[in-house]
């Protein structure tokens, strides 16, 4: 069994004022086959978290570590991460105009599994996730993500999710900006891919209402760049209820 | 022209070291008068772009300084002997494929359709006039689509002079391929004819030696309800200057003109577009883009077009992105919009240069692509738009590897 571990994880982000420290010392172990939320308000950090985890370039590691099953993955570059098993579906993803989807997804898939996807088998395992994610056979043809709405941009997230088939996907914020009918696709996509592969997955979102269709094993809720309380499932219920109210001391008086 | 003189809100976008990203974008629907941005600095007299001085004999030119607006971004001191030299004006070998409605062969000086579809407007053009001896024409009649691919590679590294000649026949319709390859030190004068009704798809490619120098202009008269397309492709040669200049003549004409470049280290790539709507309800739209790698790489854009006082009616836009991929680059974008009548339909212009996009690069890393394939799948998305529009499998499948060729190049 596979293990994402993070360890006293110290991250700091460039500004035009000079580097900002988000996260504070973060711990988090994540075994394949488990759901974690990762909840909390805005500017928390949770969304460094992801980027960090994925290697982007404008986040600086300044403490701690990331291993999976013992292989250091701040040692990594952002495709070597990916090669190794981790995914990141993006808050905001990035158009690239003159790269169609299918030609991306067969790139990505030749590059994760070191060979060409067998044709006929991959182009009936395209139609059909995209089918499943109720998404027409037209985006396949489409450059990626451009002219994408944003639940379409969500959905091409976990299409690749889907088919890529990693050992830990951090999925930051997925739920926002979706419609009911969209979030439920999508957190049907979700489970699929858990039953599918049964691989570890990082729910990062602001509000509980992706958790009525993803069922977490564990919630930790993030605030000031530091888990500051962790539990089951019953916690994000709890902040369901109360919100973020009482981690924020400014928010009390 | 009418009331006032206002200053081009068209910048030149320069990226010394690559460092500025700058995008301009406006549209011009309202009559205004808009002065040729290059000559905005000195005493120049303010001048419609279609009322430069013009002939066809080299002598009626004075000595290129080098300052001259259509020359100071051209780096003349390497292109010296052309612009005034002996050129060698006898015929060169071309490999072409005649078939049914293609006519190819060389015509003497005195052919009447000589000078019909413009005049030289600087000391280069007119110098390949003044020395040609045999022109290439190539005539098409065919109204059933055809195909032609000239192929044209034994220039020598002598200068010389060309003057090429193509007239498509009402209600023709075709594309032609002019394969430029091999060592050059040439100055061409390119009078294309596109007759009332007919469809014309004109490629140049300038795939040159690294050491080839080539100096070009085109002129183009677009007939009634007339359609070109011209598409300029350079990718090799030291120094290769392309300057299209298209007249939409009659009514219903439509012209869309093209571009893809990619320099390396110490290529120099220029384009001097000019599209002058002269007729009523014509349309235009000239769309280039270009991409610069390696150091001294340098590329120019200077794009007219020109609305005159009958070309009510006219829908016009151009555009002009460059993707900078490495440091010690140089792109100059210069969008100028002339408009001489107020009705109109629309009329715009864009231009953007730009660094490479770390985000795109780093979602496709993200998805296990590593760098260097990401870089090509970006740099490939960004040129494939305008190779896309040109209409031809074959060429676009060999435009596109050789981009290719161009990204594995390593000299960054």
């Amino acid at each position: 069994m596979s293990t994402l571990t993070i360890s006293d994880l110290q991250v700091s982000v460039e500004t035009d004022q000079g580097a900002k420290q988000i996260l504070r010392g973060v711990d988090l172990t994540i075994n394949e086959g488990e759901i974690h939320a990762i909840m909390g308000p805005n500017g928390s950090g949770k969304s460094t978290l992801a980027y960090a985890i994925a290697g982007h370039p404008k986040y600086t590691v300044d403490g701690g570590s990331i291993t999976l099953d013992g292989e250091d993955v701040l040692a990594m570059t952002v495709d070597q991460r990916a090669r190794a098993g981790l995914f990141l579906a993006m808050q905001y993803p990035v158009e690239i105009p003159g790269v169609t989807n299918s030609n991306f997804l067969r790139t990505a898939k030749t590059a994760i599994t070191g060979e060409a996807p067998a044709i006929r088998g991959w182009i009936k395992e395209v139609r059909d996730s995209m089918g499943k994610l109720r998404m027409d056979s037209s985006f396949a043809e489409r450059n990626v993500n451009e002219g994408f709405s944003g639940g379409e941009k969500k959905r091409n997230e976990i299409l690749q999710m889907e088919l890529l088939k990693p050992r830990f996907a951090v999925l930051d914020e997925t739920d926002s900006g979706l419609d009911v009918d969209a979030l439920k696709i999508v957190s049907e996509g979700v489970n699929r891919a858990m039953a599918a592969t049964g691989l570890g997955i990082l729910l990062i979102t602001h509000y509980t209402r992706i958790l009525r269709y993803i069922t977490p094993d564990f919630v930790h809720v993030f605030v000031a760049g530091r888990v500051a309380e962790e539990g089951g499932p019953e916690l994000a219920e709890r902040l369901e209820d109360e919100g973020y109210d009482r981690f924020l001391p400014e928010a009390v008086s | 022209m009418t009331e006032s003189t206002a200053t081009s809100p068209a910048r030149g976008l320069a990226t010394p070291d690559g460092n500025t990203a700058v995008e301009v974008t406006g549209t011009g629907t309202r009559p205004s008068i808009i002065s040729d941005a290059t000559n905005r600095h000195g005493a120049v007299p303010v001048q419609t772009r279609n009322a430069r001085f013009t002939s066809a004999d080299v002598a009626d030119f004075p000595e290129v300084t080098g300052r001259e607006a259509n020359w100071k971004l051209t780096p003349v001191d390497r292109i010296r002997d052309l612009l005034d030299g002996p050129l060698d004006g006898s015929a060169y070998s071309v490999v072409a494929q005649p078939s049914d409605g293609v006519d190819v062969r060389w015509v003497p000086r005195t052919d009447p359709r000589i000078g019909l579809a413009g005049i030289p407007e600087d000391k280069a053009s007119a110098n390949a006039w003044s020395s040609f001896g045999t022109a290439l024409a190539i005539t098409l009649s065919g109204e059933e689509h055809t195909e032609l691919v000239v192929g044209r590679s034994e220039f020598g590294t002598l200068p010389r002079a060309a003057h090429t000649l193509l007239e498509a026949k009402p209600f023709s319709d075709s594309l032609v391929v002019l394969d430029n390859t091999g060592s050059a030190a040439l100055v061409e004068n390119l009078e294309i004819l596109v007759r009332d009704g007919a469809r014309l798809t004109l490629v140049t490619v300038q795939d040159f030696a690294e050491d080839a120098r080539y100096v070009a202009s085109h002129f183009a008269q677009v007939g009634r309800d007339a359609t070109f397309k011209h598409v300029v492709v350079s990718l090799g040669g030291s120094v290769v200057r392309v300057n299209p200049s298209v007249t939409l003549a009659d009514t219903g004409a439509d012209g869309e003109l093209l571009g893809v470049y990619f320099s390396d280290a110490g290529q120099h790539l220029e384009q001097q577009v000019f599209l002058f709507h002269k007729a009523a309800n014509t349309r235009g739209r000239v769309n280039y883009k270009g991409a610069l790698q390696g150091a001294g790489a340098r590329t120019v854009w200077i794009g007219d077009v020109l609305i005159g006082p009958e070309a009510s009616g006219t829908d016009s836009y151009e555009q002009n992105r460059n993707l900078v991929l490495s440091d010690g680059t140089r792109a100059d974008s210069i969008p100028n919009l002339e408009i001489e009548t107020g009705d109109i339909l629309g009329a715009g212009h864009a231009s953007a240069t730009g660094r490479f996009d770390d985000e795109q690069l780093f979602y496709l890393q993200s998805r296990g692509i590593p760098e260097e394939e990401a870089r090509r799948l970006v740099v490939r998305g960004f040129l494939i738009d305008i190779i896309q529009r040109i209409g031809s499998a074959a060429l676009e499948e060999r435009l596109t590897a050789a981009i290719e060729a161009e990204l594995a190049r390593d000299d960054r």
